[in-house]
């Protein structure tokens, strides 16, 4: 075909497609690569049963999930977030300039964060303050803070294994982080009273900083390449591992579960993690998991509120549910979740 | 002696024969093989990272390409699948792949009694997870597609779990599968069973190449085929537009424009864009066709107009090495004939330079195949099930890309994905190798040389 032919018909091909773009009839769905897993589940079971389209789930962060949602409102938008934390005052603003004023907010249940090492190695029985002393920057010893030098996690807790410390931990932009700071990081700190001994020694001016900058020091780990920072996913934890046998890394419970054939999983507290723990509340280290509907594409994008009715109806978010069954730890109180989706209910100014 | 005339080379020329050589010149033989040496343990490397890539990726791979199968009669029982019993459409489809699964655990179980096969600590309740959960879905629309099925009894390939898919191909063994709480040895025992009886059998895996993806929950069921699809649509969009565009400026610039400042400027510009990192393409396209021009997001038109813009530097320079390979004295000829400039180019320059334009523009497809930064930023990264539709409607439905399905799966928790993810770059390897084929082709049976 000659050029003189070519361009014209190319022009010709475009100009046809752009006018043809037809109305969006599947949903869009963004955020959180922790719930990614649970939400093409359930767009996967909702595609073959129901007479809509599979939703297109994307991953890339909560963060930037709940960007997208506040994007603005429109076909070419998301329509829901997954976020594995809850959205911030920063996000609700930004929606609201942007013209997203309602959102609803589910919590779809809640995740359980774990401890887990090489299948062959020792068993691991630790506490909050075990791992704080082994892998916390700075450590309590004789009551005077000290840089951390422990070697094994005997060191650390004469009654653990004489393993060499090498943590892996997920880094700073993964919502798993925050959890382990608050959790587990805080509550050893506390605990091996460092807390104190840091909101002593902070030079800030009043008690609100004081208390920061307390934090800040007890979220800070060893940079010794003891406590090596995760920014990949779990599969790279477990392959970090699997090089490395001596290694503890942290995972997400439902990961956990589909690799039991070559982890071997650490009690907290004397608690071992499942399904059954979490939902109890006995096994401390979990968080829930949610998601962010914009309400003004209710109605306007097919099978919107039939998508999030069936993902938090028994038979998937429920105990025994096909979630559950992947390692999400169902909500307690998934009946008020059920109705306050039935009633479109929008959420209320963050508490 | 001293009558000898002084010669001032020879106090240098000490070399008592041609045959023996001097120091000087053993140490520049020495460095000359040192250089070989070099250059030889260079490309023994690089070829041994190549063959240990290729040995990896073919070694986890190749599996995904076969796939363990269960076939067995399967009874479509009316009146669980029809409760109304008139074969209406929105009844039917009211049995939800719950009931299809409970339809297909049944019928294992009734052929594995009537085969004689012992279940062994196996319930009858536990079968149902030794087949693959799309199974029940695969049945369902067997049967909305043609309901005249229903109180019937089929002959019907389903595939079996990820689990035990993975002990025929060496993942699972019975000592994983003693802490594995997707599956059992006993399960594992009553496989090996059910494949002696012959319901159980490994066969090619055509699904790999036509399914779409599918979530952790099924990684026997995950396939390519939204991803081939999509990438396709992406080539076409890239080729029909990037094609004319590149040419048309490269014979623009070539042929017609005045040497000025301006157009040194535009060349500059050219040239540093096919430097330009892809993700930057990424970055662009967002903002102009989605955000600006409310294009929708994950579509292949998007993702086919931010690959465009890649590729149109790498079109335009070799397509330009092309025209300029054309000896100025068949441009002569032409215009001392009497044909104008443009008869010229189309008549005579461009079918000449054809050869080159080709090329450069298969391997600038190419990289455009294997591109997966850009399309992050545009929404292409996600999971797609549903088929895009015919083109040019399809180009606006969502779709996945190769290099982005490979990226996907390596993200993935259960270790089914793993050998799917290589499997993929071995599919993405081969359009690759057969495109750069083509184009090399094309290069020795029309390259012309003066």
């Amino acid at each position: 075909m000659s050029l003189i032919k070519l361009i014209p018909s190319a022009v010709a091909i475009l100009a046809a497609t752009t006018v043809i773009a037809s109305a969006r009839d599947q949903l869009q769905i963004s955020g959180s690569s922790t719930v990614l897993p649970y939400s093409t589940i359930v767009a996967e079971a909702f595609g073959e049963n129901g007479d809509f389209k599979t939703p297109v789930v994307e991953g890339g962060g909560s963060g930037a999930g709940r960007k997208k949602l506040c994007e603005g409102v429109g076909e070419a938008t998301i329509d829901i977030a997954n976020s594995s934390s809850r959205i911030s005052q920063s996000d609700i603003d930004l929606c609201n300039t942007n013209g997203v004023t309602d959102i609803m907010e589910v919590r779809i249940g809640y995740d359980g964060i774990v401890f887990a090492s090489d299948i062959n190695g020792p068993d691991f029985v630790l506490t909050p303050v075990d791992v704080f002393n082994a892998i916390g920057g700075t450590v309590v010893k004789d009551g005077a803070l000290v840089a951390n030098t422990a070697k094994t996690w005997a060191d650390a807790n004469a009654s653990l294994p004489a393993q060499d410390i090498l943590a892996f931990i997920p880094g700073t932009k993964h919502g798993t982080r925050e959890v382990f700071d608050t959790k587990v990081l805080l509550e050893g700190c506390k605990t091996a009273g460092a807390y104190d001994l840091f909101l002593a020694a902070s030079t800030e001016a009043d008690d609100g900083a004081k208390k920061k900058d307390a934090e800040k020091q007890c979220f800070t780990t060893r940079t010794d390449g003891t406590s090596v920072d995760i920014d990949g996913d779990y599969t790279e934890t477990l392959s970090r591992i699997a090089a490395n046998k001596n290694a503890m890394g942290v995972f997400g419970l439902s990961f956990y579960e589909n690799n039991t054939d070559k982890l071997k999983v650490a009690t907290m507290n004397g608690i071992s993690p499942s399904v059954e723990t979490i939902s109890k509340g006995e096994y401390p280290v979990s968080r829930p998991l949610y998601f962010y509907v914009k309400k003004a594409h209710i109605g306007v994008i097919p099978g919107l509120k039939e998508y999030i009715a069936f993902f938090v109806s028994d038979e998937m978010a429920g105990p025994g549910g096909k979630l559950a069954d992947y390692g999400l730890v169902p909500d307690p109180e998934l009946a008020a979740t059920q109705s306050a989706v039935e009633a479109e209910t929008v959420m209320g100014p963050l508490q | 002696m001293t009558a000898r005339p002084l010669n001032p080379r020879a106090a240098l020329d000490t070399r008592e024969s041609l045959l023996v050589q001097d120091p000087r010149t053993k140490a520049r033989n020495a460095t000359e093989k040192r250089f070989r040496a070099y250059g030889l343990t260079a490309i023994v490397v690089a070829l041994l990272a190549l063959v240990w890539l290729l040995v990896s990726i073919f070694g986890n791979g190749l599996p995904a390409f076969r796939q363990t199968f269960m076939t067995f009669p399967v009874t479509l029982d009316a009146a669980l699948l029809d409760k109304g019993g008139k074969r209406d459409p929105a009844d039917l489809a009211k049995a939800t792949t719950f009931t299809y699964g409970k339809v297909l655990a049944t019928s294992l179980g009734a052929e594995v009694t009537a085969k004689g096969i012992d279940l062994g600590a196996v319930q009858p309740k536990d079968l149902i997870k030794m087949i693959s959960e799309e199974s029940p879905a695969t049945l369902r629309n067997l049967v909305l597609a043609d309901p005249s099925l229903i109180g019937t009894t089929i002959d019907f390939t389903v595939l079996a779990s990820g689990r035990i898919d993975g002990y025929y191909k060496g993942r699972v063994t019975m000592e994983s599968a003693a802490l594995d709480k997707n599956i059992s040895p006993d399960q594992l025992a009553l496989a090996d069973r059910l494949k002696t009886a012959g319901v159980l059998g490994m066969k090619f895996n055509a699904g790999f190449l036509t399914m779409p993806d599918a979530s952790d929950k099924r990684p026997e069921a995950a396939g390519l085929g939204v991803a081939i699809v999509g990438s396709l649509y992406m080539m076409f969009v890239v080729l029909i537009l990037a094609l004319p565009i590149g040419v048309a400026t490269s014979v623009y610039l070539e042929e017609f424009a005045p040497q000025n400042k301006f157009t040194d400027l535009i060349e500059v510009n050219i040239a540093n864009l096919a430097a330009v990192p892809s993700i930057v393409y990424g970055i662009l396209g967002l903002a102009i066709f989605i955000n600006f021009a409310g294009l929708p997001q994950s579509a292949p038109i998007v993702g086919g107009l931010v690959l465009t813009l890649m590729t149109l530097p790498r079109i335009i320079i070799p397509t330009r090495a092309a025209l300029k390979a054309v000896p100025p004295s068949i441009r002569d000829a032409a215009l001392g004939v009497g044909a104008s400039r443009l008869q010229t180019i189309t008549h005579h320059v461009l079918p000449l330079a054809m050869p080159g334009i080709l090329t450069g523009t298969i391997i600038g497809l190419a990289q455009a195949l294997g591109e997966t930064a850009p399309l992050l930023l545009i929404g292409m990264v996600a999971f797609v099930r549903d088929f895009p539709g015919a083109p040019p409607d399809g180009l606006f439905d969502p779709a996945a890309a190769l290099p982005v399905q490979i990226y996907n799966w390596t993200q993935r928790g259960d270790p089914g994905f793993v050998e799917r993810a290589s499997g993929a770059i071995i599919v993405l390897l081969v359009f690759l190798i057969a495109m750069n084929a083509v184009a090399i082709y094309f290069r020795r049976k029309f390259e012309r040389r003066w």
